[in-house]
């Protein structure tokens, strides 16, 4: 039986060699896509948490650049109590917004300024008015691109700061496509959007090209997980509090058990 | 069995309702093997992941909205609003995964310790069929969200039912509710949802039932002979499953609280949409196996038929395995068979994760023919031709034994 076993061993081993050099079909297309960078963030890890200047840089990038064609449905302007604005500060931003509100007791809709308890007022009334503007394409709602998305706040960089690259040989790039390694496919249809010195930053940082993507990268993935912060600070505590008892469980059990014969 | 008490109250329910003497039997005095191994922890895990799933998800349940417009938005107000809220979606979505984690080692320990054996076959049938609810409920549950990954998985996995010969397209319709995974889907995926879990704790109440009538299987998988080879319930094995669920909440928190990320699909983040396919579908880790097996075949209907087998060979195991013996301890050919078909299932899980060409689908195949070999060819050949080692007297003999050894050792 044991020489049984041994031979059917062989017969695998050999069986699955053959796999190995069976010959691969060679793939189609020279474009293959790139990884994202790993960068290291404030975020990452059991203790790790937001750096509310980045969030608040990183939400001066998305008001001032992407916001011009991407809208974040699920966020509120009240949420930005997050980043480390006052009450009043939110008031004023909401109020550079204009929403349409009603019916009034006319039964007519009218306009006023957002307030916090407002969404982000996307920049299309729909996505079919933004699909029209963008040959075809909708620009894609932002609230959980750090989510949605392979590699999370790393992609996001990697997507920022991979234009201007040249295409391998013999890829066509039409007009409206740009080149992005990172990007499925390697053709984005958003041109690139940040550029250094795209915006001036309200705390005085220089806005080079690597920081703008980090920065909105960082306020990105706070969008997608507003709760990060409390999340690993309560991990932490339960964590602790998860050893004590597994150790007074332990002895516990040997106490128990001190006299059994197992 | 009675519960000696001077407690009038007690008496008077105990007379009328005996909660109290079924108390005590079941969980105090309950004789267990004394040499049950903490692969037998896994067992009142399983049972206490049924509780956690059914508690945080009675809960979710109060602020999720069952419609195609609102779904997706209505969990993203659980997770960014309702107080804890994004706590409870991560335990239950997470949760999902610790189960089947906890219900597939238990699976394997009692493949292992050949626990399906006579006289537990009805047993081992309560816990197939609470497998087969779990992967119904797990499916439903993976729609809720409606997101991609939802919408997209849910259309190939109704789709497979479209491969039975003439009625195939009618089912799927009828499953449906229309001509494509729509709003009126997502409802009835909902109402099983919510509805499978109450099924489960029912079959799972038949499985103790069954496990009581004859107790638990041992590590040696010998019969209890007597008082000397067991011990009371409590506080054994009490003491010991809280340990155990310890140690396994620090892994569960662990995903929860610091790589909730890691156990969800990214394409989920992203609402269902009819017109765009993601470019690749994948259902959750736990069947990925089993999507290994059905994608190894190059006809859709067998793919089905098999997907099926592999799942409802199970409940053939107490005939396919025709060994007396129950332990692989004891059983040198078959012990290392076992753990190449574990390898063999984690092989398909990994392979049900990649694109079925070159040689992951060659792979693929091999992985999905062992599976098979393994149930039909290696059980029952291995049991007539295998020669078992001696097996001990009795449990509390085999302990005395282990104890004698350790000391000649000591003294060497």
């Amino acid at each position: 039986m044991e020489r049984v076993m041994r031979k059917f061993l062989v017969a695998a081993v050999v069986l699955l060699t053959l796999g190995v050099v069976r010959p691969v079909p060679a793939a189609a297309a020279a474009f293959v896509q790139k990884s994202p960078p790993d960068l290291s963030w404030s975020f990452d890890g059991p203790f790790g948490t937001y750096n509310q200047a980045a969030l608040q840089r990183g939400f001066q990038v998305y008001k001032e650049v992407c916001a011009s064609c991407h809208s974040m449905d699920y966020l509120h302007y009240g949420d930005l109590s997050a980043l480390g604005y006052s009450k009043a500060e939110i008031k004023a931003i909401a109020s550079g917004y204009t929403v349409t509100a009603g019916p009034n007791k006319e039964g007519k809709m009218y306009k006023r300024p957002a307030r916090p308890s407002d969404a982000f007022v996307a920049p299309f009334p729909n996505e079919e008015a933004a699909a029209a503007t963008f040959n075809g394409v909708a620009p894609p709602d932002l609230s959980l691109m750090a989510a949605a998305r392979d590699g999370g706040p790393n992609y996001i960089y990697a997507i920022l700061t991979g234009f201007n690259q040249k295409p391998p040989k013999g890829m066509f790039v039409p007009t409206g496509r740009y080149y992005n390694p990172y990007f499925p496919g390697g053709r984005i249809a958003m041109p690139p959007p940040l550029t250094a010195n795209r915006v001036h930053y309200a705390d005085g940082t220089k806005a080079t090209l690597d920081q703008e993507a980090r920065d909105v990268a960082t306020f990105l993935m706070w969008a997608s997980h507003p709760h990060l912060d409390q999340r690993h600070q309560l991990g932490v505590k339960v964590m602790i509090f998860l050893f004590i008892l597994a150790i007074v469980f332990f002895f516990a059990k040997r106490r128990a058990w001190k006299d059994v014969e197992h | 069995m009675a519960v000696e008490t001077n407690n009038k109250l007690v008496k008077w329910i105990e007379y009328r309702l005996p909660v109290f003497s079924f108390y005590r039997h079941f969980l105090v005095e309950y004789p267990a093997p004394k040499n049950l191994s903490y692969w037998w922890n896994f067992g009142s895990l399983a049972g206490f992941m049924l509780v956690v799933q059914i508690v945080t998800g009675i809960v979710l349940a109060m602020h999720y909205s069952p419609s195609a417009t609102l779904a997706f938005s209505s969990v993203q107000g659980i997770m960014r609003d309702v107080n804890y809220g994004w706590l409870l979606r991560y335990i239950h979505a997470t949760g999902a995964s610790m189960f089947f984690m906890v219900v597939y080692i238990h699976l394997f320990r009692g493949l292992y310790y050949g626990s399906y054996k006579r006289p537990r076959e009805i047993l081992w049938f309560m816990g197939v069929i609470i497998l087969l609810l779990m992967m119904a409920t797990a499916f439903f549950g993976y729609t809720l969200p409606w997101g991609q990954m939802s919408f997209w998985g849910a259309t190939v996995i109704t789709s497979l039912f479209s491969a039975i010969p003439v009625v195939g397209h009618a089912i799927t319709s009828w499953l449906w509710g229309g001509y494509a995974i729509g709003a009126p889907t997502l409802n009835r995926f909902y109402a099983l949802h919510y509805l499978l879990p109450f099924v489960i704790v029912a079959a799972v109440a038949l499985h103790l039932w069954a496990l009581h009538q004859h107790g638990s299987n041992n590590p040696l998988g010998i019969d209890v002979k007597g008082p000397q080879d067991t011990l009371p319930f409590h506080p054994y094995y009490t003491v010991k499953d809280l340990f155990g669920i310890t140690i396994f909440l620090i892994f569960f928190c662990y995903w929860i609280f610091f790589d909730p990320g890691a156990l969800l699909n990214p394409d989920n983040s992203i609402m269902a949409n009819a017109l765009n396919t993601p470019p690749h579908i994948e259902p959750e880790w736990y069947f990925l196996p089993f999507y290994a097996i059905l994608r190894s075949v190059p006809n859709k209907l067998i793919g089905v038929m098999l997907l099926g087998l592999s799942v409802c060979v199970l409940f053939l195991l107490p005939w396919l395995d025709t060994s007396p013996v129950r332990s692989g301890k004891f059983r040198p050919i078959f012990k290392q068979f076992f753990w190449i078909f574990v390898i063999d299932c984690v092989i398909l899980g990994y392979i049900g994760h990649l694109p079925p060409i070159g040689p992951a689908k060659f792979y693929g195949r091999i992985a999905a023919i062992y599976y098979f070999l393994f149930f039909f060819v290696i059980l029952p050949f291995v049991g007539w031709f295998e020669r078992p080692k001696p097996m001990p007297e009795s449990i509390s003999q085999a302990v005395l034994d282990k104890k004698a050894k350790r000391a000649g050792t000591e003294k060497a």
